[in-house]
């Protein structure tokens, strides 16, 4: 199998294998909860479950089957399709650089991987399985799985859960790390020629001109290109516009009645729209969803939370419309502020493209030139 | 502090509003009389400060600050009873401002109430601004509470009247911060005699809520956060047992005690004031007491501004400020204390200290 560039180092300390990771150039040390330490059973553990095909209702999909690292860990589809080919409302985010994410899922409704990677093996258009009960109970019927969590969690068959499920899984997802970019290269290493002139030329447009750092963060000495934050930057409202009072409404109403977050908004397309006010309930986040990293955008086509814009030429237009596909469309009236027309020049948009090729990491370069 | 919010009101509203983790689920229900006057809630929105640049283009920002207040006012569930617009739909008076925002706030659903502001005022005294929304000072009943709306951005008439070559220039003159030909704000003689016969006919325990633009209140005389007349108006207040007061003008959150007297400001939905010292442009001096405006990143033109509901409940008004990138507050009469607070962040530890650098 074909692994991310950085792979744990292992170093035995004090009788205690604990696996340690490089930190790659660009990116800060990966966090790493204190009640879900990283060790290397637990990652091989958790790679395992990820890719374990069985852990689902028609016995076909795994994590990596959204997150399929051929493609940069997603699954270039516009939105995911889960068991028996059944589609949800939102395009698979790569795992790559996750561990970093304050937030998971495209409106943070979960606060760490543990919380997320238990969720879609039981959502009715992903994993499928009716409950966490099930997924535990193929697991226990693989005589190695139940080997490894006693080893990795000194549990025995009877105690697996599936909170160790996604601690295993988490583990590995904090393994799925990638920086070294030409642009890390460029900006942290020193390498004045790592990035070609138009990717220099793009680099300035990003932190000037088009405004991109702003939210796509970028730090003196690492960068996530991510503000861990939530914007309405435009997409999708035009599927509920005139509809948002009613929507949002029908939300409450269900969730209030007990409704599934995770399952409404992959399940029903206009509540979907609803972003991070369908967790927080808060009327200045309707329509708003995470802001993703750029690392390895030009391998994780097609972009934004509804995979609507298949390019990132489309993206740069996209923003160079003030947050609409046509300078025509009508602009959401809960855009965030911040969102506007940028005036670009056809080469300034092509110059913006390229400084985002350079955002690639090694592992992922052969997928780019694709 | 537990009894200052109705649960039954605030929990309607709270799903529409308190982020997750903030909701304050140990508030016990407040028991009503059978005289009492009913729970309602209604919006309020302010000075959007709308720019003209030419023809049919207007300065963005200001615009989307609108637009956004009320596609959120819009969604509010169960509907509030109705609007209000705390003055300064314009920035220097012109009438396509004024049009064009009355446009926008043509979008709200229900009723709109409105108030003037110095800004839809000083250029052609009010003119366009009565003919289209009608009187600048009035009151109604609304389910057992006295409303009165003020015009409290009137001055001095021999600055209004004989100081300036233009129209222009007076609105110039008073739309400018730390102005030493500027005038301080006057609630004036006629009203107070309308405000006077008003309330005489208002049973004394009904309670009273107050509209002006400026604070009816002196709070800092250079940047006409202030009133020249307030103390009168506020004599004319004191025999109710619960009056409020709201008022825009200040684009930041304030709340005060006085007496009976309750204060609360609103936010803008244009731009914060003050801007942090540290974003200044210029030698700028603030009041001793200023709150720096928390706006980390300008990117983000929506923080800092805002909008808000308005709980009230026996009587009492309850802030609740819906702040764009940036954390709601709730500021809630606090029975107890007998005073306004800030349910979260009154408490020193809890507060945000403001940035210092960028």
């Amino acid at each position: 199998m074909i692994r991310p560039s950085v792979w744990p180092l292992l170093l035995a300390l004090g009788g205690c294998v604990a696996a340690v990771q490089a930190t790659p150039l660009g990116l800060p040390p990966v966090p790493v909860p204190a009640n879900n330490p990283q060790t290397d059973a637990k990652i091989k553990l958790g790679d395992k479950l990820f890719h374990d095909k069985r852990l689902s209702a028609d016995g076909k999909v795994s994590c990596s089957t959204c997150h399929d690292q051929a493609k940069g860990f997603t699954d270039h589809r516009r939105v995911s399709q889960g068991f028996n080919s059944l589609t949800g409302t939102r395009n698979a985010p790569t795992v790559i650089n996750a561990a970093y994410m304050q937030t998971l899922f495209w409106d943070g409704r979960e606060p760490d991987l543990e919380g997320q990677s238990r969720q879609p093996f039981i959502n009715p258009v992903e994993g499928g399985l009716a409950s966490h009960d099930m997924l535990v109970g193929i697991v226990k019927k693989d005589p190695e799985y139940i080997k490894a969590f006693k080893d990795v969690f000194g549990v025995d068959k009877d105690g697996i859960s599936v909170d160790h499920i996604a601690m295993a899984i988490a583990s590995f997802e904090r393994t799925i790390v990638a920086g070294d970019s030409p642009f890390d290269r460029y900006f942290y290493g020193g390498e004045s020629k790592a990035l070609t002139p138009a990717q220099v030329r793009g680099f300035a447009l990003y932190t000037g001109k088009a405004r991109c750092v702003s939210c796509h963060r970028i730090e003196q000495t690492q960068a996530l290109f991510t503000d861990n934050r939530f914007h309405n930057i435009g997409i999708g409202f035009k599927s509920i516009r005139g509809k948002e009072d009613a929507t949002a409404q029908a939300f409450i109403r269900d969730k209030h009645h007990g409704a599934n977050v995770d399952v409404t908004v992959l399940t029903r397309p206009n509540m979907s729209e609803l972003g991070r006010f369908a967790v927080t309930e808060n009327l200045t986040q309707v329509g708003a969803f995470k802001t993703p990293t750029l690392r390895n955008v030009a391998v994780t086509a097609p972009y934004m939370h509804d995979g609507s814009l298949k390019t990132l030429d489309e993206v740069v237009n996209f923003y160079n419309n003030g947050g609409r596909v046509k300078e025509t469309d009508p602009v959401s009236g809960f855009q965030s502020g911040g969102i506007r027309p940028l005036h670009l020049t056809d080469q300034e948009k092509q110059d913006l493209v390229a400084f985002m090729q350079a955002l690639t990491s090694p592992a992922y370069a052969a997928q780019a030139r694709k | 502090m537990n009894k200052m919010l109705n649960r039954r009101g605030f929990l309607k509203q709270a799903g529409a509003v308190i982020a997750a983790g903030s909701l304050p689920l140990s508030l016990v229900e407040v028991a009503f009389g059978k005289d009492e006057p009913a729970n309602f809630t209604f919006a309020y929105i302010s000075d959007s400060h709308i720019t003209h640049i030419k023809g049919r283009e207007f300065v963005r920002n200001w615009d989307r600050g609108l637009i956004r207040a009320v596609a959120e006012a819009n969604l509010l569930d169960p509907r509030p009873d109705f609007i209000f617009y705390g003055g300064d739909i314009a920035q220097l008076g012109k009438p396509e401002e004024l049009d064009h925002g009355l446009e926008i706030l043509a979008g709200l659903r229900g009723d709109v109430h409105y108030v003037m502001g110095e800004h839809d005022y000083y250029l052609d005294l009010g003119e366009h601004w009565k003919k289209r929304l009608g009187p600048d000072h009035y009151s109604f009943d609304h389910k057992g509470v006295h409303f009165v709306v003020l015009n409290s951005i009137l001055t001095y008439d021999d600055w209004t009247h004989n100081k300036w070559p233009t129209a222009a220039e007076r609105m110039h003159q008073m739309a400018r911060l730390d102005n030493p030909q500027g005038s301080p704000f006057l609630v004036g003689d006629a009203q107070r005699e309308w405000l006077k016969q008003d309330l005489a006919k208002v049973g004394k325990d009904t309670p009273i809520v107050v509209f002006s633009h400026s604070p009816i209140q002196k709070i800092h005389k250079g940047w006409n956060f202030w009133t020249d007349d307030a103390e009168q108006v506020q004599d004319l207040l004191k025999p109710f047992d619960k009056v409020t007061v709201i008022y825009g003008h200040v684009h930041q959150i304030q709340y005060n005690q006085i007496g009976n007297i309750s204060f609360h400001s609103a936010m803008a939905t244009a731009w914060p004031w003050p801007y942090p010292s540290t974003y200044r442009q210029v030698e700028t001096y603030l009041p001793k007491l200023t709150v720096e405006m928390n706006r980390a990143n300008p990117f983000f033109e929506r923080d800092a501004t805002g909008w808000q509901f308005i709980n009230l409940h026996t009587g009492n008004v309850d802030m609740n400020y819906l702040l764009p990138d940036n954390t709601n507050r709730v500021v809630a009469f606090d029975t107890t204390a007998g005073r306004p607070v800030d349910t979260r962040y009154q408490a020193v530890a809890n507060r945000i200290p403001p940035q210092n650098h960028y």
